[in-house]
C-alpha cells in the first residue's frame, strides 16, 4: 500500500450511465481531477448488455441502443481525458471521503477525495428473496443474468421459459429469448398491474403473443437437477395464492424480473442515511447525502425507469459534487436540510427528500413514483397548506417515474416554509 | 484391492476416511453425486452442539460430546470455520421449568462442560431479542456454529493429501462378496476391497439391507462393536429453513432453540460462519429420499414458530430458503458397528442431529473399529500429515493482508463475488484443490461465491467463465451440481432454421 495518499477533488464510484454523466458534467462545471472508479473491465455498466433500443429518446431524440447510449458518454469522457480505472472496486468510502479500492492491478489503495459521487447502479431481487416454494435447480435465472448469458456470451440458458415478474428486463428478455429461438410460455405478475413500462408490454409481449398473468404467481419449482416445471396460481387481493387455481408448465428455465434494489452496501458502511421506500440514499437538492460531500444518483438512488433520467439526474450530481469539491469552506458546514419533501396519497417518495430555496437552482426536479395504478387523478404540490401545483394526468403506473419540477423564486417568496408536500388528488 | 471403500462423501465418510489415512491402508471414497457435502452434510442447522439433547448412555450422547471437544481441536488444524458462541435453550413459560431443569440435569449426565441455567434477566443480558415470553434458558457455552461445507471439504482435502481417493458421479447399486472381501459396484465400476463403510445418510438403510444378505451367523465374542443384521429403515425427516443476509446476522448472538412444551418444538434461530441469520428447521417425514424441495406450508412453519423464542426475526432480510433431509431412524441413535456375522462391513448409518457435530468422533470410532478388523497399523511418524491449508477469507483479511495477498497473485485484486468478497484467486484455488470443484455450487461450498444477497446473479456467468478457462470445457458442460444441471442448454438461435413468420416485415400479428 502506498504511503503517501493519492487525492482527486470527484471521485466517482461507478462507471455506468450515473458515473459517466456524473463524470462529465463535473469536468464541464470545472473541476478538471475527476477520477471513475469501475469494477468492470469495461464502462457503461448494464447498458453493455442492454442491445435492445430505445435509449436516448429524451437525451438525443434518437432511439439508440445500450451499448450506443454508452458509447456516446464513453466518448465524451475520453474526449475530456477523464481518468477512468477499469477493474477497480471500492471496498470502503469513510465519512471522511477516504475511498479504498482493490484492483489486480494495484492491489489495494486508499483515495482521499474532496467529493464523492455513489453511481454503484443496483442490483436484481433473486428468487431466495421471494421465498418461492419448491427445488434450487440450475435454469432459475433473474433476468438480468440472463441478459448477460444471451447478449454478451452468446449462451441460451434454456429453451422454454416461464418468467415471474413484469419489470421491465423480464419484458425485454422475453422478446430476446423468442428472436433466439427459444419459446416463453407466459409471464406471471403478482400484482395485478405490471411493474414495466407500457411500451415494453407491447413491444415485448403482445407483439410476440405472450401472455400476461396478472395477479398471478410461482407456487412450485419442480426439477432436482435442471428446472422441469413450475406452478402458477392466481393470488387474491393480499397476494396469497389461491388454492385449486393451479397450473402447472412444463418448461426448463423459470426467469425472474421482481424488483431491483439500489446496491448501497457501501453508502450504509460509510453511514449514509438511507430511505426505508427507496432503499437509497436521503439526498437534498443538491443530491447530497447525509455525508457532506458524498453525493448520489442514478440507480444507487432510486431505480429509474429510463437511462435519460438516470443521465440528467446524474448530471446534476457531478456539477454540484465539482462545486461542493472546489468550494473547500463548504466542507466544513453540517449540512442543513432544508424544507422536508413529503411524499403522502399515492406518492411513494420524492427524489429529494430536502430542498434549501437558498441552495437550489431556478428550476428543481423532483422524481417520484406512484404506488398504484391511477387514472385521471391529479398530480398536486402544497406548500404548506397552499397547493401550487395541480396538474391532471390521464394514467400514471408504478412502473413509470414522474416528476414536478419546482421554482426557487417561489420558494423563496415564502418565508417560513415548513413542508412541501407532493400528493395525488382525485379533484 | 483397496483396503478400504466408503460409501458416501458427507461428512461421516470424510470424517472416516481422513482418520483412515492415519493407517498403513488404501482407501477410496465413492459418492453418487458429484462432490463431497452434497446430502444432508450441506443442509442443515449448522451448529455444533453441546450435548444435552441426547439420551443419556446413547452413542448420540457419547459422540456428541466427544465430537464437539474435537471440532474445535481439528477446526485448528485443518482449517476451517468455526465459532464458540454458545448455545440457549429457551423456556418461554413456568410451567416448562421442569422441562429446562431436566435438560440440564440431561446435559450433565453427559458431561456437557459448564451448563447453567440462567433467569430472564441475564438471557436479556446475553440475548436482547430474546421473545418477550422468555422466562429462563439452559446457556451452554460449549455450543457453536460450524461451516459444515467448509469442515467436509477440509476433511476430504486432508484425506485425499494422505492418500485416499475419491470417486464422485459413482452410485453403489450393490455389494457383493469376493475372494479376500467385496466388490462394490459404483456406476459402470466395480471395486474390490476388504472393507466397505457404509455412510450413504439417507440411503444407509437400503446399503446395510444389502449387507445384511451376505451376513453369516453371527461370531461370538469379538471385542469390535457390532449391529444388528435386522432390516433398518432410514425415514428421511425434512427439515426447512429460512437464510437471512447478513444485515440480518447480528439479530441474536447465540443459538436460540426453544425448550419444547406441550405446544410443539419450536425453531432454532442461529447466526451463521458466514454472517448470515438462519431460522429452522421444521421436522416432517417424507416419502422421497430426493425431496429437498421447500412447500409453503413448512416455510411458513419457520415464520410462524421463531418469533416464540426471539422477537422481530428480520424475515423480510431473506436471501433463500432451503430443505435438508434427515437419516431418520425409529430408536433415534447412531447406528455404527460392524455387521453381526458379515466380517469387514460397517455401518455408519441413522446420523441424524447431532451428526454433525459427532462427525469428528464418528471418524475416529468407526476407523478404529475397521483397523482393528483389518489388523491396521499406524503410518510410521510423519508420514501422515493432520493439517490442511486453509482458504483465503477476504471478509475477515485487513487490506494490508489483502494488499500482500494481490503482490503475490493479481487474481486476489479481481473480485469475482461482490457479495461475499470473493475473488478469481480463490475461486481457481478451489478449482485446482483435489478433491476438485468443478460446478457452481462445489465452488459456493468452498468460496462462498453466489451465497450472498444476489444469489449469483453477477458473478454466476464470471465463474462459468473461470471455469471454462482452467478446465478446459466449454460453457455447456458447466454444471449446478452435477451431470443432468447444466447452467445453459446451447447457444444463440441455435434452433433457429428458418425465419420466423411472426418475423415477415410488415405482418400485423
Amino acid at each position: 500500500m502506498s504511503k503517501v495518499m493519492e487525492h482527486h477533488g470527484v471521485v466517482i464510484v461507478g462507471g455506468g450511465p450515473a458515473g459517466l454523466a456524473a463524470a462529465i458534467a463535473a469536468y464541464e462545471a470545472g473541476q478538471h481531477d475527476v477520477l471513475v472508479l469501475e469494477r468492470d473491465v469495461q464502462l457503461g455498466g448494464i447498458l453493455n448488455q442492454c442491445i435492445h433500443n430505445g435509449f436516448g429518446l429524451h437525451t438525443f431524440k434518437e432511439e439508440l441502443t445500450g451499448p450506443e447510449y454508452a458509447a456516446r458518454f464513453i466518448q465524451k469522457a475520453q474526449e475530456l481525458d477523464i481518468a477512468c480505472r477499469l477493474g477497480t472496486m471500492v471496498l470502503d468510502i469513510s465519512p471522511e471521503r477516504v475511498v479504498t479500492t482493490v484492483s489486480a492491478a494495484d492491489g489495494i489503495r486508499t483515495i482521499a477525495a474532496d467529493a464523492v459521487v455513489l453511481a454503484m447502479g443496483c442490483r436484481e431481487r433473486p428468487r431466495g428473496a421471494l421465498a418461492t416454494p419448491g427445488y434450487r435447480p440450475a435454469g432459475v435465472y433473474s433476468a438480468g443474468t440472463a441478459q448477460r448469458l444471451v447478449n454478451i456470451e452468446g449462451q441460451m440458458p434454456g429453451r422454454e421459459v416461464v418468467i415471474l415478474g413484469s419489470g421491465d428486463i423480464g419484458l425485454i428478455m422475453a422478446r430476446r429469448m423468442t428472436l433466439e429461438g427459444a419459446h416463453v410460455v407466459c409471464v406471471a405478475e403478482v400484482m395485478p398491474y405490471s411493474g414495466g413500462l407500457k411500451r415494453n408490454i407491447v413491444q415485448c409481449l403482445d407483439d410476440f403473443g405472450i401472455p400476461l398473468l396478472l395477479s398471478h404467481t410461482v407456487v412450485d419449482v419442480e426439477g432436482k437437477d435442471r428446472v422441469e416445471a413450475v406452478s402458477i396460481a392466481e393470488v387474491d387481493e393480499r397476494m396469497r395464492p389461491i388454492p385449486g387455481t393451479e397450473v402447472r408448465y412444463p418448461c426448463d428455465t423459470l426467469m425472474l424480473s421482481v424488483g431491483l434494489l439500489p446496491e448501497n452496501e457501501l453508502s450504509r458502511a460509510a453511514g449514509v442515511e438511507l430511505s426505508p421506500v427507496t432503499r437509497g440514499p436521503i439526498v437534498d437538492q443538491s443530491l447530497q447525502t447525509s455525508i457532506p460531500g458524498v453525493f448520489a444518483c442514478g440507480n444507487v438512488l432510486h431505480v429509474h425507469d429510463l437511462v435519460d433520467f438516470v443521465s440528467q439526474e446524474a448530471a446534476e450530481a457531478g456539477a454540484q459534487a465539482a462545486h461542493f469539491s472546489m468550494a473547500k469552506d463548504a466542507q466544513d458546514g453540517a449540512a442543513e436540510r432544508g424544507v422536508p419533501v413529503v411524499a403522502t396519497d399515492g406518492v411513494r417518495y420524492t427524489v429529494p427528500s430536502f430542498v434549501d430555496p437558498q441552495k437550489m437552482a431556478d428550476k428543481l426536479t423532483v422524481r417520484f413514483r406512484v404506488a398504484n395504478e391511477y387514472c385521471d387523478r391529479y398530480v398536486s404540490v402544497y406548500y404548506d397548506d397552499e397547493r401550487v401545483q395541480h396538474r391532471k394526468k390521464r394514467v400514471m403506473a408504478p412502473g413509470e417515474m414522474e416528476q414536478v419540477v419546482l421554482k426557487r423564486e417561489d420558494l423563496l417568496a415564502r418565508e417560513g416554509l415548513a413542508q412541501i408536500t407532493v400528493k395525488l388528488e382525485e379533484e | 484391492m483397496y483396503d478400504v471403500v466408503i460409501v458416501g462423501a458427507g461428512v461421516s465418510g470424510c470424517a472416516i476416511a481422513r482418520e483412515l489415512a492415519r493407517y498403513d491402508c488404501s482407501v477410496c471414497v465413492v459418492e453418487r453425486e458429484e462432490d463431497v457435502c452434497c446430502g444432508t452434510s450441506k443442509a442443515n442447522s449448522a451448529i455444533v452442539h453441546a450435548g444435552f439433547d441426547a439420551d443419556p448412555g446413547s452413542l448420540m450422547a457419547k459422540l456428541n460430546v466427544e465430537g464437539n471437544r474435537l471440532m474445535y481441536e481439528w477446526a485448528k488444524e485443518l482449517n476451517f470455520a468455526v465459532l464458540p458462541i454458545g448455545s440457549l435453550v429457551v423456556c418461554v413459560s413456568e410451567a416448562d421449568m421442569a422441562g429446562l431443569e431436566m435438560l440440564y440435569k440431561r446435559g450433565v449426565m453427559n458431561g456437557v462442560p459448564d451448563l447453567r441455567i440462567i433467569d430472564r434477566k441475564e438471557l436479556l443480558e446475553l440475548e436482547p431479542n430474546v421473545s418477550d415470553t422468555a422466562v429462563a434458558a439452559l446457556w451452554a457455552p460449549t455450543g457453536g456454529i460450524v461451516d459444515p461445507f467448509g469442515l467436509t471439504v477440509a476433511l476430504a482435502e486432508n484425506a485425499a493429501a494422505n492418500g485416499v481417493e475419491f470417486r464422485f458421479n459413482a452410485p453403489v447399486s450393490d455389494v457383493r462378496r469376493i475372494d479376500g472381501g467385496f466388490e462394490v459396484v459404483a456406476g459402470d465400476e466395480r471395486i474390490a476391497a476388504r472393507a466397505v463403510v457404509n455412510a450413504a445418510g439417507v440411503y444407509a438403510d437400503e446399503l446395510h439391507n444389502c449387507f445384511a444378505g451376505l451376513a453369516g451367523a453371527p461370531d461370538a465374542g469379538q471385542d469390535i462393536p457390532t449391529v444388528s443384521a435386522e432390516p433398518l429403515r432410514i425415514v428421511p425427516r425434512k427439515g426447512e429453513y429460512y437464510l437471512l443476509d447478513t444485515t440480518a446476522g447480528q439479530h441474536v448472538r447465540h443459538t436460540v432453540f426453544m425448550l419444547p412444551t406441550s405446544m410443539g418444538k419450536g425453531v432454532l434461530v442461529s447466526p451463521t460462519v458466514h454472517g448470515n441469520l438462519i431460522v429452522g428447521p421444521t421436522a416432517k417425514d417424507v416419502e422421497s429420499k430426493e425431496a429437498t424441495n421447500t412447500t409453503a406450508q413448512g416455510l411458513a412453519e419457520v415464520v410462524s414458530k421463531c418469533s416464540l423464542t426471539v422477537k422481530d426475526v428480520p424475515l423480510r432480510e431473506v436471501i433463500t430458503t432451503f430443505a435438508g433431509l434427515r437419516a431418520h431412524q425409529e430408536k433415534h441413535d447412531f447406528v455404527i458397528g460392524e455387521m453381526e456375522g458379515a466380517p469387514g462391513l460397517f455401518d455408519c448409518a441413522a446420523i441424524e442431529s447431532p451428526g454433525l457435530t459427532s462427525a469428528p468422533a464418528i471418524g475416529v470410532m468407526v476407523s478404529g473399529m475397521v483397523a482393528r478388523r483389518l489388523q491396521l497399523s499406524h503410518k510410521p511418524e510423519g508420514a501422515f500429515d493432520p493439517t490442511r491449508p486453509g482458504v483465503v477469507n477476504l471478509m475477515a483479511t485487513s487490506f494490508d493482508e489483502w494488499d500482500q495477498l494481490c503482490r503475490e497473485n493479481p487474481q486476489y485484486g479481481n473480485i469475482i463475488c461482490r457479495c461475499c468478497r470473493v475473488s478469481e484467486a480463490q475461486i481457481v484455488d478451489a478449482i485446482h484443490r483435489k478433491p476438485q470443484a468443478t460446478s457452481l455450487d462445489a465452488i459456493k461450498r468452498r468460496t462462498s461465491a453466489t451465497m450472498g444477497r444476489c444469489q449469483g446473479g453477477f458473478c454466476t456467468p464470471k465463474i462459468m467463465e473461470i471455469i471454462e478457462r482452467e478446465l478446459g470445457v466449454s460453457a455447456d458442460q458447466i454444471t449446478k451440481r452435477g451431470p443432468g444441471s447444466e447452467l445453459v442448454v446451447g447457444t444463440n438461435k441455435d434452433r433457429i432454421t428458418q425465419p420466423a413468420a411472426s418475423l415477415k416485415g410488415g405482418e400485423e400479428l
